[in-house]
């Protein structure tokens, strides 16, 4: 039981850095239909932006939120400079000349870093010290903590965004019915940059986390995360905003059961079994409906 | 079957006789560091000629092509381990397209309901599943992968020689099979899955065959990874293996055989002259993936063929 409880704890905390990263693909892919391949790339370069604050600019908790700050914005800034370069003018193209570019934009940014930064990995320099804590059996490391509550907080802004404000309101409205968006006044380009701007700095901030929690980065360490993330953001229903925040957290904790259970070298293909089950068996996700209602 | 020994089939007999035997013959002569570019640019365009008709010709994107190139490297390996002779490179071949079949009927069944960018990614999942099988196992040697790989009684020249007759076989089966009613039909599917629906076409069948020859290239690509490269491991069939080969389809033109030829080559020559870098290699691979796509979304040949210049423009020609 007590295993059990540490388990499900680790696999939220992983859970949780994997539902910010779904939230980025699902917005994306709700507004433009688009699998956007590069958005594991993101969260890389918002590890690298942590990993350079951490150690250039500011240790300590002030410094942790100055890194997850500047990690959101430089990726916004990236996400919407590669909208603007890569997919705006294949806006009308088929999904898979889309998607291979979206592949090639992946690629670049991987490798663009392995040429500047090395492809070795880099210990990330702690900004605090992670502090263990312990109730009954069940330990707790500072870090993790501090992942879910700012996933928490960031998921409450998301909703807040999407729900309660103009540019929100146009955001749905264009996933619903582009034309319709644009007959109705709305500016649909830039509606579909900030919302690539949203997801980039989700998958910024969630770069950060990850910083934490592994202390490791390295150039290719958004491929298989990006994958997994895409794949909690189908298991919830892709264009579903709760359905990544869902999809995210059971992914993160299907995964960490399958390595503690069974075997850390299947786990993988424990997940890719389930991403071929859903898409099979219920291919809307498990919170889609026929009812369309997507951003 | 009358017209199988046709003169214009005897003289097409001939040509391709003859053009084998002057590229063995100029194999023989370039420096050995252009012969592994050929041999390497002849593997690429055997897995990529497969990869084409996927999505070339039945308009199916599929990026599992690492894991059926993995089970024809896996299946020679075994093989090899007690006979490295010609026979059990054919016999580690025949295995290799068997399996390779079996498993993509599997993947085949559940997947082809999906559509476009869904199928994309399943076949993805299945691929990586493959390797993690493969890692998994005890006979494939597990994470450390199989070496001695090395051909008894064939060197290089041999080597591209089979490699060239195999290229020239796949593309008269691709050709073939594309101009047979069963090839019309295929392509119909990818023109317009519903309109090839309603006139009775069985579009999951055909979109199955097309893929299950497709793998089966892909398997055959695979057979020749080990010999090439005297040593494999799972890491070598990760995801940017099936990349290596889509930005050959996407570069040479989806559904242009010459196109795939020309590519091949061209990124087999390209590798060599950026050995020592592979970083920039790999951005020069994104940077073709994305400016194709932006300016020619139909790859550079299109699905156009080098001999469509000698071909009089005929109404209704495709």
């Amino acid at each position: 039981m007590v295993q059990f409880i540490q388990q499900l704890v680790n696999g939220l905390s992983i859970g949780s850095v994997f539902a910010l990263v779904a939230l980025g693909y699902t917005m994306v892919y709700g507004i433009i239909k688009l699998i956007n391949f590069a958005h594991g790339d993101i969260y890389m370069l918002g590890a690298f932006i942590g990993y350079f604050s951490f150690k250039y600019i500011a240790g300590g908790y002030g410094g942790f939120i100055l890194a997850l700050v500047l990690a959101m914005g430089g990726c916004a800034l990236i996400g919407m400079l590669i909208e603007k370069v890569a997919y705006k003018p294949l806006r009308n193209a088929s999904r898979i000349t889309a998607l291979i570019t979206a592949m090639g934009v992946s690629y670049f940014l991987e490798y663009v870093m392995v040429y500047f930064f090395g492809a070795e990995r880099r210990t990330l320099t702690a900004p605090f010290e992670n502090t263990v804590f312990h109730i009954g059996e069940i330990t707790f490391t500072l870090s993790t903590m501090i992942i879910v509550v700012t996933t928490i907080i960031l998921m409450l802004l998301l909703t807040y965004i999407v729900n309660c404000t103009k540019m929100g309101k146009a955001m749905r409205a264009v996933s619903t019915d582009p034309d319709a968006a644009r007959l109705m006044g709305i500016n649909v380009d830039h509606t579909i940059s900030f919302t690539f701007a949203l997801g980039s700095a989700l998958a910024g901030a969630a770069g950060v986390l990850i910083g934490l929690h592994y202390n490791i980065v390295e150039p290719l360490m958004g491929m298989i995360p990006g994958l997994k993330a895409f794949i909690a953001a189908v298991f919830g229903g892709i264009g579903i905003i709760p359905g990544a925040m869902f999809g995210g957290l059971s992914i993160g904790v299907i995964q960490t059961f399958a390595s503690g259970y069974i075997s850390s070298l299947w786990q993988d293909a424990i997940v890719y079994g389930l991403l071929i089950i859903i898409l099979v068996v219920k291919p809307a996700g498990l919170l889609g409906k026929n009812k369309k209602e997507k951003v | 079957m009358k017209q199988s020994f046709s003169r214009k089939n005897i003289t097409a007999l001939l040509i391709l006789v003859v053009s084998v035997i002057l590229l063995s013959v100029m194999f023989g002569l370039i420096p050995p560091k252009w012969q592994k570019t050929f041999i390497t640019a002849c593997y690429y365009i055997i897995g990529a000629l497969g990869l084409n008709l996927i999505i070339g010709v039945s308009g199916q994107f599929s990026l599992g092509h690492a894991g059926f190139i993995a089970i024809g490297a896996y299946s020679v390996g075994i093989i090899f381990q007690s006979n490295a002779t010609i026979y059990g490179f054919a016999l580690g071949t025949a295995l290799g397209i068997v399996i390779t079949c079996a498993v993509a009927l599997i993947i085949a069944i559940p997947t082809f309901r999906l559509r476009g960018d869904y199928l994309a990614i399943a076949t993805l999942g299945f691929s990586e599943i493959i390797r993690i099988v493969i890692q998994n196992l005890d006979i494939t040697g597990g994470a450390s992968g199989l070496s001695y790989l090395s051909f008894e009684g064939i060197n290089d020249q041999g080597m591209f020689i089979m490699m060239v007759i195999t290229i020239m076989l796949a593309i008269l089966l691709i050709v073939n099979y594309v101009k047979s009613s069963h090839g019309r039909a295929t392509v119909s599917v990818r023109e317009d899955e519903i309109a090839a629906e309603a006139m009775g076409i069985n579009t999951t069948k055909y979109k199955t065959v097309a893929f299950l020859i497709g793998a089966s290239l892909a398997a055959v690509a695979g057979a020749y990874f080990g010999p090439m490269n005297f040593f494999i491991k799972p890491g070598d069939f990760g995801f940017t293996k099936s990349i290596d080969v889509l930005v050959i389809v996407v570069l040479g033109g989806m559904g242009s055989l010459s196109g795939t030829v020309v590519g091949g080559i061209f990124i087999a020559v390209m590798n060599t002259f950026l050995q020592d870098y592979s970083e920039i290699r790999m951005i020069l691979y994104a940077l073709i993936l994305v400016l194709v796509m932006i300016l020619r979304p139909r790859g550079l040949f299109g699905n156009k063929e080098i001999t469509d210049i000698w071909k009089k423009k005929t109404k209704g020609a495709e």
